[in-house]
């Protein structure tokens, strides 16, 4: 089971949201998109929306950061690995709060306000419920890793990802012993991405970053 | 100098007789879909009012369109790029839905099938968006009709401003308009300004701007960026969507399906040339008063030789420029100087002009009701004050609305002595700055405005783009994958609309645009038709009469 879900379940989840994301954008543009509910219920959206997109958006750079940063990196400036652990529970607490209040108004709104349901389709509402769940195990963590403050633990979790990363066996032989919650979000977390491309978070990609070096005109010729 | 051509249109809004012939042809075109029920890519709003959305003009709230800033230059008033990309997770300037309308259709299946009673059946109103019941309607599209509702709502119309409004709340001194809105079409548009995907463009060819909607992300930064409010989000699609001035009738050479239907035969459609060069610097007119003027001073002389060989080298197709000289809106907005933009304080530089309304002031002024000054009415006791037609039309400035309306005057008045009393007094068109071939031309085209007067249209050059053989009798416009389904299965992993085209028409749902399916258990169930046995009372329906 554990070869299934932390060897192979990674590869699984991350071909269907690379194939399938070039499939949607490819043939379905027109499905392409952050599907905004602000049209129909203002207020309790933009608090919502703001505190789970930046505790979502810092959750996602620590992770990445966090997990996928060569060890021997960390050696060399000097982290010691109790600080990086101190500096996750913190810092990942506070972004974790933050993304679950958001949740908890977004799918306040959701599922209570009727413009907002009935222009729902099940995707949105699941998407919702699988995001709450994953960050409710994560903070849930955080108990756990208070028992091993030395950061030994993390250390599996970056050897995992890492021999992920970089195609080797044996990955899942790390984690193998790490306590049940973080294995439910791991699992968790590779079925979000399992599932990405099919629901609306394909948003994500599309993150308007150029934006800032465009001009503000735009003009098009037909081609010739 | 850099030249580009633009489809432009201008609205008499003297003949605009408030049918909303042009809303509603223009609904059944383009916005009778699910998700964009609430909009309407062309409305009519009687003014003085707040509006559609409600106070649409308050840019103070809405935060549309530019703003010069101290050091010269524009910016859009929502913010600038990083501000707008600031604002994306929630857009606090964005209208709600109420801002507009919820919009509702009726149970008029009940008229049908109500069981016998003693009243007659009514259909009551439902929501479009939940599908629920809807008490009360309390605003609509066109709430203010002719001076709906109570003046200490309409006087907050932002074209009150610097005017003593209390005063036109009473009886004697209301006055009212018909303001026909659409899509700009702007030469510095807000909206394409403001979108973080690079969605929306302003086309080359003809400055018609449109919505790229497979690029279209839903960021709906270009709704609130657009002072006219004339970008809709689709709540259904996850899309903003907005007038096409009809492209494809436009590129065939016809009008716009707003302005072919219109009765009152006041819409004009026509090219304009303009320097593209100078559009940031016309944008950036540091007084307000003079973005009229700036935005007149773009617009080149399409019989100038320079402008026709410069426009020649910069790819302008030479029916472009034919059009352009035989323009109606050339000479009415930059000959006859009739015609004027709609707000240009919000440095757009709009592309859909307005003559304004002049009506009720010739016969008060015969019976003596305003002063005269010498043949002509004077046009400080407008019954429609100045003023706010200054504020609609010119950001304030005065001076060119009365000379426009001035010239009107003396064209009714030219004419009148021309044709009733047989003695043309030319006397009249002097002070206008008038002659009589402008006058007569200004007659042609405004007063009896014929169909070929009215749009000067030069067909698009579609064939030097595509092999329109293989077009004829496909799908023709549409969204996402066209005419081709994209799956074939109920069940639709990417969350693509589901069509509802026909749905109507069924034999479960006869409701106009509707979005429920009726469970089976709701329908009354006809039995097998039986001549022998008496009708059943279940098996008629109430109020058709036939028990």
């Amino acid at each position: 089971m554990d070869f299934f879900l932390f060897q192979l379940f990674p590869y699984i989840a991350v071909i269907s949201l690379i194939l399938v994301s070039i499939i949607r954008f490819d043939r379905d543009p027109y499905t392409w998109r952050s599907k905004s509910s602000q049209l129909l219920r203002k207020r309790q959206l933009i608090i919502g929306s703001v505190f789970f997109h930046l505790g979502i958006l810092m959750i996602l750079a620590g992770h990445v950061v966090g997990l996928l940063t060569p060890i021997a990196v960390f050696d060399a400036m000097g982290v010691d690995h109790g600080a990086k652990q101190m500096l996750a529970i913190i810092a990942g607490g506070i972004a974790g709060v933050a993304c679950l209040i958001g949740l908890l108004l977004l799918l306040h709104r959701r599922l209570f306000y009727p413009r907002v349901r009935a222009t729902s389709s099940f995707a949105d509402i699941a998407v919702l419920f699988l995001l709450l769940g994953q960050v409710i195990l994560g903070l849930c963590t955080i108990k756990v890793s208070m028992g091993h403050l030395d950061g030994h633990e993390m250390v599996k979790f970056m050897n995992w990802a890492q021999h992920i990363v970089t195609f080797r066996s044996g990955a899942h032989e790390y984690i193998a012993d790490v306590h049940f919650l973080f294995k439910a979000h791991i699992t968790l977390g590779l079925f979000i991405i399992f599932i990405w491309p099919f629901t609306r978070l394909v948003h994500v990609f599309s993150a308007p970053i150029g934006f800032v070096l465009r001009p503000y005109q735009i003009v098009r010729k037909r081609e010739r | 100098m850099k030249i580009r051509a633009q489809i432009g249109m201008v609205l008499n809004l003297d003949k605009c007789i408030g049918c909303h012939t042009c809303s509603v042809t223009c609904k059944n075109v383009w916005t009778s879909r699910q998700g964009v029920e609430y909009a309407w890519f062309n409305n009519v709003e009687t003014k003085p009012g707040v509006g559609y959305p409600k106070d649409w003009e308050n840019q103070d709230k809405w935060k549309g369109g530019w703003i010069r800033k101290n050091n010269g230059k524009i910016e859009p008033k929502q913010g600038n790029r990083w501000r707008i990309l600031s604002k994306i997770f929630g857009n606090p300037d964005m209208p709600e839905i109420d801002d507009y309308y919820e919009p509702f259709t009726f149970d008029y299946d009940h008229l049908q099938k109500a069981p016998e009673g003693k009243t007659q059946p009514t259909a009551r109103p439902r929501s479009l968006i939940t599908g629920k019941r809807m008490e009360k309607i309390n605003w609509g599209p066109n709430w203010e009709e002719i001076l709906g509702t109570e003046f200490e709502h309409r006087r907050k119309d932002y074209n009150f401003k610097d005017i003593e409004e209390e005063m036109y709340g009473q009886f004697e001194n209301t006055f009212m308009m018909y303001l026909p809105r659409l899509c700009e079409h702007c030469l510095n548009p807000a909206c394409v300004a403001s979108c973080p995907s690079g969605s929306i463009y302003k086309r080359a060819e003809d400055g018609i701007v449109l919505i790229d909607q497979d690029k279209c992300r839903g960021w709906r930064m270009c709704v609130s960026g657009c002072p006219y409010k004339k970008i809709y989000y689709n709540w259904e699609s996850g899309k903003a969507e907005k007038c096409t001035f009809c492209y494809p009738r436009i590129e065939n050479g016809e009008p716009t399906v707003c302005s072919e239907t219109c009765v009152g035969r006041i819409r004009y459609l026509g090219v304009m040339l303009y320097d593209a060069d100078k559009i940031e610097e016309a944008a950036s007119t540091p007084d307000e008063g003079d973005l009229y003027q700036s935005q007149c001073d773009i617009f080149l002389n399409p019989h100038d030789p320079e402008v026709i060989a410069q426009a020649r080298r910069d790819g302008i197709a030479d029916n472009m420029i034919e059009g352009a000289q035989n323009s109606p809106i050339y000479k009415m907005a930059m000959e006859w100087k009739v015609a004027f933009p709609l707000h240009p304080e919000y440095r757009t530089l709009p592309m859909v002009w307005y003559i304004p309304p002049l009506s009720p002031i010739q016969s008060a002024a015969e019976a003596g009701k305003i002063a005269k000054k010498g043949i002509m009415p004077d046009l400080d006791d407008m019954r429609i004050p100045v003023k706010y037609l200054a504020n609609l039309l010119t950001a304030g400035e005065v001076e060119p609305i009365k000379f426009g309306l001035k010239r009107m005057l003396a064209m009714r008045a030219y004419m009148r002595s021309k044709l009733v009393e047989g003695q043309a007094d030319e006397s009249l068109l002097e002070e206008a700055g008038m002659s009589t071939e402008m006058v007569d031309d200004m007659y042609k085209i405004m007063a009896l405005a014929n169909y070929e007067d009215r749009y000067v249209i030069p067909s698009g050059h579609r064939e030097e783009t595509m092999d329109a053989y293989g077009e004829s009798g496909a799908c023709g416009f549409s969204f996402g994958n066209g005419c081709t389904t994209h799956s074939n299965s109920d069940f639709d992993f990417f969350e693509a609309q589901k069509s509802w085209r026909g749905k109507s028409a069924s034999a479960h749902d006869n409701r106009i645009n509707t979005l429920f399916s009726r469970s089976e258990a709701e329908v009354p169930k006809s039995k097998p038709h039986d001549s022998s046995k008496p009708h059943s009372k279940d098996n008629c329906c109430g109020g058709c009469g036939s028990n």
